[in-house]
């Protein structure tokens, strides 16, 4: 999953310090595995160099400079294309596509239409493994199968997802 | 590209207050496979119903070749059903007093066509479904996936235009109901005839063509937000 554009997505309602960024991040996303704070800032040092965000202010503290980091506009296209595209579909998506939802639940954007998304990219990979194994031997058949039901385990997760939405919406925004 | 065999528009159906279909859309057209997945309680099978002129939508049309079926009569639409319409549902729905082979004749003899001809194209169907050897069997006496196997010749025996088929693998486990589906698919592909299938399992839906997906009685475009 990509970190930098989850704290562009983070960044979308607002300029926030590296810290912030990296407790947002872990409170929403992080669970076992919180971000380092060098992660936050060679990631926002990369973003910046891109053009993705922009320094918005610094501040004297008592340790290091505190810089604040607006998203740009290109930040924000960036950021649209990432959740409007399905994720290539395989095994174990979830991660990816929770932080996706939360996002677009956090930014306004639909969350229907990105479990919808990649309701279709599963289904069109489903359906050719589909034919591919009706023509392949047993063991291209059980190959495939081993697949199916892995992008199946997936689908399922997403129809739950899409059942709870209005759950998770208040769960997010309180 | 040909134009859609089978299309039930905008399509509205309630069962006394509760609405089941609120503006359902489905078309498809000869030789394609479409599936109508979906929650419990979405509508589909309300679609699946109100496209072959089982029900009657309250507003919307279907039009099967050109003509509106909801502007026929229910006799004109029940010849319409056995003449050009397949169906197979869940549990077979097999008639227990006869033998598979009876069950699969059954509507070729009341299009008219003569016992031994009748028996003699059921046999061949139930070959081709790998299931010649139940034909003396009564359903009771024959394995789930035997008995749907010999559901789907039945509803292929009369060479029929569109094929409804709802949940037709729910009762089976995963490796009867994917031969299920593999000898539906193929026979149907084979014969040319449209297939409307009603699944909530996805890799059921993944051996047809394209899907329409029903939420809240809604037809939803799931490649909209591309």
């Amino acid at each position: 999953m990509s970190i930098g554009l989850t704290l562009l997505g983070l960044l979308e309602s607002g300029p926030r310090h590296g810290y912030d960024l990296k407790r947002a991040y872990d409170e929403r996303f992080g669970h076992d595995h919180p971000l380092h704070y060098g992660q936050v800032y060679s990631t926002l040092s990369r973003l910046l160099k891109g053009g993705l965000v922009q320094l918005e202010g610094v501040e004297p503290g008592a340790g290091p400079e505190r810089k604040r980091y607006a998203i740009t506009d290109a930040g924000v296209t960036d950021l649209d294309g990432w959740l409007g595209r399905a994720e290539k579909p395989e095994p174990y998506l979830q991660n990816t596509l929770y932080t996706k939802v939360v996002l677009a639940l956090l930014t306004g954007r639909s969350a229907d239409d990105i479990l919808d998304t990649q309701r279709a990219a599963h289904l069109a990979l489903m359906r050719t493994l589909t034919r591919r194994k009706s023509t392949g031997d047993l063991a291209d058949q059980l190959i495939c199968d081993h697949a199916l039901f892995h992008l199946e385990a997936d689908l399922r997760w997403l129809e739950l997802t899409a059942a709870r939405l209005a759950a998770l919406t208040e769960e997010v925004l309180p | 590209m040909t134009a859609p065999l089978l299309v039930a528009a905008d399509v509205r159906r309630s069962f006394g207050a509760t609405p089941a279909l609120d503006g359902a859309n489905l078309s498809v057209r000869a030789g394609e496979v479409v599936a109508v997945m979906g929650p419990s309680g979405s509508g589909k099978s309300t679609l699946l119903h109100c496209a072959a002129g089982i029900l009657l939508p309250d507003s919307g049309r279907v039009t099967y070749d050109g003509a509106e079926l909801t502007a026929l009569s229910d006799a004109r639409r029940s010849a319409l059903r056995r003449s050009e319409f397949g169906f197979v549902f869940q549990f077979g729905q097999l008639v227990p007093e006869l033998t598979c082979l009876e069950n699969v004749a059954l509507p070729l003899r009341l299009a008219g066509t003569r016992r031994r001809d009748a028996a003699r194209t059921a046999l061949e169907w139930l070959a081709r479904l790998g299931t010649a050897d139940v034909a003396g069997k009564r359903p009771g006496d024959v394995s789930g996936g035997q008995g749907q196997r010999v559901a789907v010749a039945r509803a292929l025996v009369t060479g029929p235009r569109v094929l409804f088929a709802d949940e037709p693998t729910g009762a089976l486990d995963s490796y009867h109901g994917e031969q299920v589906m593999r000898l539906f698919t193929e026979s149907a592909r084979d014969s040319g005839a449209a297939v409307v299938l009603v699944t909530h399992e996805p890799r059921v839906a993944a051996y047809a063509d394209r899907e329409v997906v029903v939420r809240d009685g809604r037809s939803v475009d799931l490649e909209r937000a591309r």
